[in-house]
């Protein structure tokens, strides 16, 4: 498959907001991007036609009840089966920041024995409280086996930023430590919260800006297709949106967040 | 005698006989119907239906009173002004517009006329800007009453047809430590709702996907019992796109949240005095915010924009529907029918003219031609909103409204919109008990230094910053908080365009303690703010915003302070060469603790060629040089040094307007020839304070001597030449290659080479007599700026 015939599903619900800046990026790394609203992939059109699915952030039917819980009942039970082939046939699935909340209400990650029809872990709110929108350090653990961070990285600590209220990844008490071993076991921890030097946040406000465990910002399934992350790709995809740019005599072209889109394009290319 | 009589008809709706009526009963209808019309205003509406041989319901009567509130209608700006020197019909004319009509520039699209201010942006795209207050819900209900003051202004850009891309805020709270006894009865703690109003602007943009890029917060005494809220909306729209050519037979469609009992009065409550019963009476003015309804409203009427398929929108704001209808009728030179039974409800039981004035939040009108009403009607469908035809316009001038097929109200436009002009009396006294105190010079300046850092109208606002999304979008390129500290950008420039690097520079000005003194030169200190934060990024060609806040103009002092900053925003907004494109005026900012002090905010909208070329404040390179732009005078006058020291003082910064000018070219001419490594203005507690923004931002020091700084003779004192706020300053960061190349671009404008940044992370400054007076590490000043306000909290 070449690139140009990647087509990607960006959907959205009532409170989606980042479909915009999200089909952008797909489109500047040169695939096929179309914003489709849930509604018309429940009626008119078919999942199945695209080759990557993308839950972009916001704050999806207001995030009532818990963030990301009502899009991915209304996900699994509309499309639950759509879904199901999807992943079999190793598409890949991207959720950011509200996106991820709705793979892991929806069970699609971390899908320790599969597709759960419960959510396996959560993400919680923020420690410190409140909403928090700061640019944070993000180390490549086990990237290689990720769809969306399987391309040789230059570097292994990515500068990206965070929004939102409810980011702390969590397992349940009385598994944690066993699921925890199984995600790394299973290579499923794709990105943690590092100090700028790349040393592990530890737990460390405001490098961990959420309190997540083991500074966990983004994991995948076992078989690295479906991909969630708490940070925002797309806000650090051009030089312009860096926040630091200004010290040097114009910004780069790009910054750390395209490897995310460069690498999902790099792995349809190669399998499919 | 009664009266009201109910009329014959299976609901409520009541007759008032006016007609019959006597002075004193004319007030008491005023009163009870809670419309807040004078008796003047009552003698008018008596008169019109006097010849109309009928009396009004209470839906015509509650019409009325929405239309000529002040929060409506503007009726002191727009009335008869008595002062000493005579007469001045029209302070709006008179003043702020008069300057945009004769400057006249070519690239102002609408000004004061549609719901936000339109200028050019590129040869396809306009730019929307709009500011708003939400003063009086958010000392009722904080979260709310914030909430909603930003879906109101996000719906007043969307009411131009544009797509809101960024939100700003300003607010004022009394001091955060004030101590509870002090509270009148029905005042709430200023802490309490600077949780509630921050949580409430937060909700509302976040949810909704728009950045909230630029801002400031101000305390002060006197906003205990006045919260001030600014809340502003920028939006971007295609000019082909900006459709306004409503005709009679045109659909009147109803479109987003359904109609309540919140928001009943609003307008009324606006437009007088708080109270210890606010809270109880007015509770019900505050409205519920709904960000995702309004979000999806949002899409649908891009869409509906985008394919040409309306013939004019408004938002439904102050007053509801009765007072959108009736504008949208009156400018097309229409009448209206409509339908009340259509309206969505919330819940059942509302009477006729609940439903007609409810400010129940997030509902527009659009105009639609008939044979569009079914692809419209898709696309709300599709966006899962509701949209329901209300009635249509008509060629006869007149509104009528039916509830259950029955005529309740039937009101001339002509009438409407012609209320009797206000006449009120202004006086200004240039108050003498402002003196100029006699201050020892302090020796240790440093500690003064780290004292204004950490002082609540200077010290960092990261904490506040953060629990806005600033991000959301992707085009922020210069943001408010800037790189790994946070540091203090001057304006939020935005990329709004994928294909375009064109950029939208957004600013603000305001100095509530110079309002104090002389609200003419706070005017003009705030127009040169803004416009200077403008420029120092890189902005030019900029259109200026007013809000003003005031206390109640039927107090001849209040009248004649606003007068005074009126007359300044003409001089400067013409001196400057930056017209007024949009404005709105809160008065009656009244509570039992007195009049709010008379607050101006300037809202600054500039465009730059390629914002790759933007420049941010934080210090870049060892061995450049630093340059002071601009004369220092001694201008400490309600300066921030000034309330550390506990006076006000009278020496208050003015503006010289051509120099100013010059100034602000000279920054942009040194910007565009890429001689600017960072930039950064000087306002709130001087010189001293800009330096060490500079430099706490970044990772370097400053050598800086105060000997070098372009000054009047008459400072002569190394603490007045670090903390004066005189205006149209700037600090700039000049490589020294470019350094000739620099002061050649300056030319006449005063400036010089002031310091050094330095590798080592320390601010020194030497002063007059080239003694060190400061000698502090960044991590220091980054502390004591950090801390601010966090140990307030």
């Amino acid at each position: 498959m070449r690139r140009e015939e990647i087509n990607v599903a960006v959907i959205r619900v009532g409170g989606t907001n980042c479909d915009l800046e999200t089909k952008r990026a797909f489109e500047d790394s040169n695939m096929k991007a179309e914003i489709v609203h849930f509604n018309q992939l429940c009626r008119e059109k078919d999942l199945l036609d695209y080759d990557i699915l993308v839950i972009p952030g916001g704050f999806s039917h207001g995030d009532y009840v818990r963030a990301g819980a009502i899009w991915a009942k209304r996900l699994m039970a509309r499309l639950g089966k759509k879904i199901r082939q999807f992943v079999d046939e190793d598409r890949p699935i991207l959720g950011i920041c509200n996106g991820f909340q709705v793979l892991v209400e929806a069970g699609l990650l971390p899908q320790f024995e599969g597709i759960s029809s419960f959510p396996e872990a959560a993400l919680g709110t923020n420690i410190p409280t409140g909403y928090n929108c700061r640019w944070v350090y993000l180390k490549l653990e086990d990237h290689s086996h990720c769809a969306f961070t399987r391309k040789t990285a230059s570097k292994r600590v990515l500068k990206i930023p965070v929004a939102h209220a409810e980011g702390r990844f969590i397992l349940a008490r009385e598994k944690k430590r066993k699921q925890l071993e199984k995600l790394m076991e299973n290579h499923q921890i794709v990105l943690r919260y590092c100090h700028s030097n790349g040393e592990t946040a530890n737990d460390e406000y405001p490098s961990n800006p959420n309190g997540s465990l083991y500074d966990i910002a983004g994991i995948s399934n076992p078989t690295g297709t479906t991909f969630g992350l708490m940070p925002h790709p797309e806000r650090a995809y051009f030089g312009w949106q860096l926040p630091d740019w200004t010290r040097n005599d114009g910004p780069p072209t790009f910054g750390d967040g395209r490897f995310i889109f460069e690498s999902v394009a790099e792995y349809l290319t190669k399998k499919f | 005698m009664t009266l009201y009589i109910q009329r014959d008809a299976p609901f409520q709706i009541c007759e008032i006989k006016i007609i019959e009526a006597n002075n004193k009963q004319l007030l008491r209808i005023s009163q009870e119907l809670g419309i807040g019309l004078s008796l003047e205003e009552m003698k008018t509406v008596r008169k019109y239906f006097t010849k109309k041989d009928r009396n009004p319901t209470d839906v015509e009567l509650q019409t009325i009173g929405q239309t000529w509130s002040e929060h409506c209608f503007h009726k002191t700006f727009k009335g008869t002004i008595l002062t000493p020197k005579g007469e001045i019909k029209n302070l709006l004319k008179t003043f702020i517009t008069k300057a945009t009509s004769e400057l006249n520039p070519s690239w102002c699209i609408s000004v004061f006329e549609d719901n936000a201010g339109i200028v050019d942006f590129n040869n396809e795209y306009a730019i929307a800007a709009k500011v708003e207050t939400h003063n009086h819900p958010s000392a009722i209900e904080p979260f709310g009453g914030a909430a909603t003051g930003v879906g109101g202004v996000i719906r007043d850009i969307l009411g131009v047809w544009a797509d809101p891309i960024a939100c700003t805020d300003v607010l004022g709270f009394g001091p955060l430590d004030y101590n509870h006894n002090k509270l009148p009865l029905g005042t709430k703690h200023p802490r309490y709702l600077f949780r509630g109003i921050i949580a409430g602007i937060g909700c509302y943009g976040n949810n909704m996907g728009i950045p909230t890029v630029n801002g400031a917060i101000f305390f002060d005494e006197s906003y205990v019992g006045n919260v001030v809220v600014y809340c502003g909306c920028l939006g971007l729209l295609p000019k082909s796109k900006y459709a306004k050519n409503a005709k009679a037979g045109d659909v009147i469609l109803l479109v987003g949240g359904k109609t309540g009992r919140d928001g009943i009065h609003g307008v009324t409550f606006a437009s007088t005095g708080l109270t210890d019963k606010s809270e109880e009476l007015s509770r019900s003015a505050v409205q519920i915010a709904n960000p995702i309804e309004e979000e999806k409203l949002k899409r649908a009427i891009i869409k509906v924009r985008d394919h040409n398929l309306g013939s004019a929108i408004t938002d439904l704001g102050g007053g509801g529907l009765s007072s959108a209808l009736g504008e949208m009728a009156h400018r097309f030179n229409c009448g209206a029918s409509i339908e009340l039974n259509q309206v969505p409800l919330k819940h059942e039981g509302l009477s006729p003219w609940e439903i007609y004035i409810s400010e129940s939040q997030e509902r527009m009108l659009l105009f639609i031609p008939k044979e569009n009403l079914e692809k419209v009607l898709e696309i709300f469908h599709h966006e899962d909103v509701e949209a329901t035809p209300i009635g249509e316009l008509t060629d006869d001038k007149v509104v009528k409204i039916h509830y259950n097929n029955v005529e309740v109200a039937a009101l001339d436009t002509d009438f409407l919109f012609a209320p009797p002009t206000v006449k009120r009396y202004a006086k200004w006294n240039d108050d003498l008990a402002f003196k100029e105190p006699i201050l020892d010079e302090p020796d240790k300046l440093e500690s003064y230094l780290l004292s204004l850092l950490s002082s609540e109208n200077i010290a960092s606002r990261e904490s506040i910053v953060r629990t806005y999304d600033y991000e959301v979008k992707g085009n922020t390129v210069i943001k408010p908080l800037h790189g790994e500290f946070g540091g203090p950008n001057d304006a939020a420039v935005l990329k709004p365009l994928t294909n375009s690097w064109k950029g939208i520079v957004v600013s603000s000005g305001m100095n509530p303690r110079y309002g104090k003194i002389d609200p003419y030169w706070m005017a003009a200190s705030a127009i040169d703010e803004a416009i200077r934060n403008n420029a120092a990024v890189g902005g030019r060609r900029i259109a200026l915003l007013d809000n003003f806040v005031w206390g109640s103009p039927e107090k001849p002092s209040m009248l004649g302070s606003l007068l005074r900053a009126c007359e300044a925003c003409y001089e400067y907004a013409k001196g400057f060469r930056t017209p007024f494109i949009s404005g709105k005026d809160s008065l009656y900012n009244e509570s039992s603790m007195g009049s709010v002090t008379p607050t101006l905010l300037i809202t600054a909208v500039g465009i730059m060629p390629d914002v790759r070329k933007a420049v941010s404040l934080d210090l870049k390179s060892p061995g450049d040089l630093l340059f002071v732009v601009g004369q220092t005078f001694p201008e400490l006058g309600g300066s921030e040094y000034y309330r550390l020291r506990d006076v006000l003082g009278r020496s208050i910064p003015k503006v010289q307007v051509i120099q100013a000018r010059t100034t602000m070219e000279v920054i942009t001419r040194a910007i565009d020839s890429g001689l600017v490594r960072a930039c950064h203005d000087i306002s709130d507690g001087g010189l001293a304070v800009a330096v060490s923004e500079m430099a706490l931002s970044s990772d370097y020091g400053l050598d800086l001597r105060l000997r070098n700084v372009p000054r009047a003779d008459s400072i002569d004192r190394d603490d007045f030449v670090l903390f004066s706020e005189s205006n149209s300053r700037f600090l700039v960061e000049v490589p020294k290659a470019k350094a000739k190349d620099f002061e050649s671009t300056a030319g006449s404008v005063p400036h010089a080479a002031v310091g050094e940044v330095i590798e080592s992370p320390r601010l020194r400054i030497y002063g007059l007599e080239n003694k060190k007076v400061v000698d502090a590490s960044t991590v220091e000043l980054l502390t004591a700026w950090k801390r601010g306000l966090e140990d307030a909290l």
